[in-house]
C-alpha cells in the first residue's frame, strides 16, 4: 500500500530525514517509534506532501504508483488521510462548516460530532484555542469524514485524558476496520495505518503489525511493535541504534 | 438662528475648494448634478428586473419582506418612501426637517459643513437624504432599509442623512448604495449624521456596490449617550475607483459601546481608504474597530483611529490585510491615543499572504487549493462581521458568497 525508498528530505536546505525505507502493507497497522526530534512527524508530513518538505532523493509509492511529485490534495483523493500533531488554527472556518463542506453535504455533523463528544465544538474555528485532547477528538472527526485508505496518525493519544482515551482508541480502532468483512487474525481487508507513538497506549486498542525506530532522521530497525516497546521502555533508544551500527 | 444659517453658508463657501485629508482629489465641475426631481416610484417592485437585482445585490428587497420600511434615493431626489411598522419613523430629510423644527439642532451639529470640498458642496447643494427615527422606548422588529442609486452616468450625488434613535430605543438600518447598471462614472457625497441617545441601540449595516470609475466620500459622525450602543457594520466587495471614508463614533456618555466592522476587497484599479475612529470623552466607554480587508490587485488603507479622554476607557483596534496577487497593496495605519491615566487602548495589526499551511490543511482534507483557499477567504471576512443580529449576518453571508468569488 505504502511504500518508502531511499528517502532523503530537506526543510530549509537543512537535511531532517535521510535514506529513509518503510512499508506498511495493505490492512496493516504499522508503528513509529523514536526520540523527540527524530523526523517521526517529518516523515509524515512528507509521505502527505507538505511543500515545506523537499524531497531530494528517494521516492513515495503508493498503491504502486509514484506520488513523490504529487500535491496535497491529489495525495489526500487517493487515500491518504493525516491526523497532525499541531494542526494551524483555522481562524474564520467553523468546524461544522469544514465537517459539511468535506462530506459534500452528504453527513449530519452533529450526529457524526455527537460521537467524539464534540457538538459543543462544531460552532468553534477550528483549532483555534483548542485543548491538546480536543484538537485529537477534531482530527478524528474530520478523518472519519474523509474516510482514507491509509491513517497517518501522529501521536493519537498524547495529550488525551485517561477517560478519554477510551473513546479515541474505540473510535481509531472503529475506523480502521471499516470495511473489514471477515473477522480474524490472518484477514487483512481494513484500513491501513501508521501511527506515531511515545507511549503505545493507543496499542491497547488497536492491533499493530510491525514497528519501526526512527532516529536522527534514519529508520534504525524494525521488529515486533509490542517488544519494542518493552525494549525502549526498559532501555530507551540505546539499543536499537547499536542494532543498526551491527548490521 | 438666522445668522446661524448664514455663517454655515459662509463656512461652506470658504471650503468649497478645500481638498479632503486623504484620498484621490475629484474635481467637482466635471460632474453634473443629479437630477433633484425623479417620477415617484409606489412600489419598488415595479422596476426593472436589472434595477431590482442591483438593489437585491446590496441588501435592498424589492417586495420589501422583512423590512419595516423602505426609502430610495435615485441621483439627488427622493423617489420612494414607504413605511410598515409604527414603531419607526421614516422620510426624506427636507420633509423632516420642515415638520420638526427641533430637527435643525440635528443638522449639520456632528458633521462640520467646512470638512472638505465634499461636505461644502452638499451643504450648499441643500442635499436631500434619509431621515429615520426611532421614538423613546420603541423598538422596530425588523430593519429599515435605504438605498442611494445613482441612476445616470457621470454625475454627483449628494445625500444628507440624520438618525435619531431615542432613549431606551432599539433601530437596525440596511443602506445599499450602489449604480445602476451602465452607470460606470459618478461621484457620491453622502453625510450621515446619528444619534444615539441614552441607553439605545443602533445596528446599521452599508454595503457599497459601485462601478470602475465611481469615487465614494462618505462622511459619518456618530453620537452616543450614556449606555448607548452603535454597531457598524461596512461591506465592500466589488471595484470601485475609490472610496475615502473615516466614520467617527463619540462616546459622550457614560458606558457607550460601539463596534465598527468593516470588511472589503480591492480589485484592480480600486483604491479604499478605509478607517474608522472612536472618541472615549465618557468613563467605562468601550470601543472595538475590526477591519478585514483583502487585496486582488487594489491598493488598500486602513486607518484605525482611537483617543482616550475618560478614565475607564477601553478599546481594541486589529487590522488584517490580505494581499493575494503581487499587483495588491496594503498599508495599515493604526493609531492610539491616551489622554488621561486608566485607559486601555490595543492594536492588533498584521498584512501579508495566505498562510500556507492553513491552504495545505485544507488540501489535506481532499479540498482543491482553489477551494482551499476560498474557504479561508470567506473564513477571513466572516471574522469581521461576528457578532451581528442573525438575520443581517445571513445577508451579508450571502452577499459575500455571491460576490466574494466572481473575482
Ligand atoms: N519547518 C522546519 N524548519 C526547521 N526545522 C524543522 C522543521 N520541521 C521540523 N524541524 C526539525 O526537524 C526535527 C524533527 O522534527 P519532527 O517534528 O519530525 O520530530 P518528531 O520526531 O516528530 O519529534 P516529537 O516526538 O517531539 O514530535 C526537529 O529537530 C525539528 O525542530
Ligand atoms: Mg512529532
Amino acid at each position: 500500500m505504502l511504500k518508502i525508498e531511499d528517502l532523503t528530505v530537506e526543510v530549509n536546505g537543512k537535511n531532517l530525514l535521510h535514506d529513509v525505507n518503510l512499508e506498511v502493507k495493505k490492512g496493516y497497522t504499522n508503528v513509529l517509534f523514536g526520540p523527540n526530534g527524530a523526523g517521526k512527524s517529518a516523515l509524515m508530513r512528507t509521505i502527505m506532501g507538505f511543500s515545506e518538505y523537499r524531497v531530494v532523493k528517494g521516492r513515495i509509492l503508493f498503491n504502486g504508483e509514484d506520488i513523490t511529485g504529487l500535491s496535497v490534495d491529489e495525495r489526500a483523493r487517493l487515500g491518504l488521510g493525516i491526523m497532525m500533531q499541531r494542526p494551524p488554527d483555522m481562524s474564520g472556518i467553523k468546524l461544522r462548516d469544514l465537517v459539511k463542506v468535506l462530506s459534500k453535504g452528504q453527513r449530519d455533523p452533529e450526529a457524526l460530532a455527537e460521537n467524539l463528544d464534540m457538538k459543543r465544538f462544531l460552532d468553534r474555528d477550528v483549532n483555534v484555542g483548542f485543548s491538546g485532547g480536543e484538537i485529537k477528538r477534531s482530527e478524528l472527526l474530520q478523518l472519519a469524514v474523509q474516510s482514507p485508505s491509509l491513517y497517518l496518525l501522529d501521536e493519537p493519544e498524547s495529550g488525551v485524558d485517561l477517560v478519554s482515551i477510551e473513546q479515541v482508541g474505540m473510535t481509531i480502532k472503529g475506523l480502521l476496520e471499516e470495511g473489514l468483512d471477515c473477522p480474524g487474525e490472518s484477514c487483512k481487508k481494513g484500513k491501513s495505518a501508521l501511527i506515531i507513538t511515545h507511549t503505545g497506549q493507543i496499542l491497547d486498542y488497536v492491533k499493530a503489525d510491525r514497528g519501526f525506530i526512527l532516529c536522527n532522521g534514519t529508520i534504525m530497525c524494525s521488529g515486533n511493535p509490542l517488544k519494542m516497546l518493552e525494549e525502549i521502555k526498559s532501555r530507551g533508544y540505546e539499543e536499537c541504534i547499536k542494532c543498526r551500527l551491527i548490521k | 438662528m438666522q445668522t446661524d444659517q448664514v455663517n454655515l453658508k459662509k463656512r461652506a463657501e470658504s471650503a468649497a475648494e478645500k481638498k479632503a485629508a486623504f484620498g484621490e482629489d475629484f474635481k467637482l465641475d466635471r460632474f453634473e448634478e443629479g437630477s433633484r426631481v425623479s417620477k415617484p416610484i409606489e412600489d419598488l417592485q415595479t422596476l426593472d428586473e436589472e434595477s431590482k437585482k442591483t438593489l437585491l445585490q446590496v441588501g435592498v428587497v424589492p417586495s420589501e419582506e422583512g423590512r419595516s420600511g423602505s426609502l430610495l434615493v435615485l441621483d439627488n431626489a427622493v423617489s420612494h418612501s414607504s413605511l410598515r411598522d409604527k414603531n419607526v419613523e421614516l422620510m426624506s430629510t427636507q420633509k423632516a426637517l420642515k415638520k420638526y423644527e427641533w430637527l435643525k439642532e440635528y443638522s449639520w451639529k456632528l458633521v462640520a459643513v467646512d470638512t472638505d470640498k465634499y461636505t461644502a458642496k452638499t451643504y450648499l447643494e441643500n442635499a436631500d437624504g434619509y431621515f429615520i427615527r426611532a421614538p423613546a422606548g420603541k423598538k422596530s422588529s425588523l430593519p429599515v432599509q435605504t438605498c442611494l442609486l445613482l441612476g445616470s452616468n457621470k454625475v454627483f450625488q449628494t445625500v444628507h442623512n440624520i438618525v435619531v434613535v431615542e432613549e431606551g430605543a432599539s433601530l437596525d438600518i440596511i443602506t445599499g448604495c450602489t449604480a445602476k447598471k451602465g452607470v460606470e462614472e459618478g461621484l457620491h457625497l453622502g453625510i450621515s449624521e446619528m444619534y444615539v441617545k441614552k441607553g439605545a441601540t443602533l445596528n446599521f449595516t452599508m454595503i457599497h456596490n459601485w462601478a470602475e470609475q465611481i469615487g465614494v466620500r462618505p462622511r459619518t459622525v456618530v453620537h452616543v449617550e450614556e449606555g448607548g450602543t452603535y454597531v457598524s457594520n461596512y461591506i465592500c466587495l466589488k471595484p470601485v475607483r475609490s472610496v475615502q471614508m473615516y466614520p467617527t463614533v463619540k462616546l459622550e456618555g457614560e458606558g457607550a459601546v460601539t463596534r465598527l466592522n468593516t470588511i472589503a476587497i480591492a480589485h484592480s484599479g480600486s483604491e479604499l481608504d478605509l478607517g474608522s475612529r472612536a472618541i472615549f470623552d465618557a468613563s467605562g466607554t468601550k470601543a472595538e474597530l475590526i477591519s478585514r480587508t483583502i487585496t486582488i490587485g487594489g491598493r488598500i488603507i486602513a486607518r484605525g483611529e482611537m483617543i482616550g479622554n475618560a478614565k475607564g476607557a477601553k478599546g481594541h483596534l486589529e487590522c488584517k490585510g490580505l494581499v493575494l496577487t503581487d499587483k495588491g497593496s496594503q498599508l495599515a495605519i493604526p493609531i492610539l491615543e491616551a489622554n488621561v491615566d486608566d485607559i486601555e487602548l490595543t492594536h492588533e495589526a498584521a498584512v501579508g499572504k495566505i498562510a500556507k499551511d492553513q491552504v495545505e490543511y485544507l488540501m489535506a482534507r481532499g479540498l482543491t487549493e482553489d477551494e482551499a483557499v476560498g474557504m479561508i477567504v470567506r473564513g477571513f471576512l466572516d471574522v469581521g462581521i461576528r457578532g451581528i443580529p442573525e438575520e443581517l449576518r445571513k445577508e451579508i453571508e450571502n452577499t459575500i458568497a455571491q460576490t466574494a468569488f466572481g473575482m
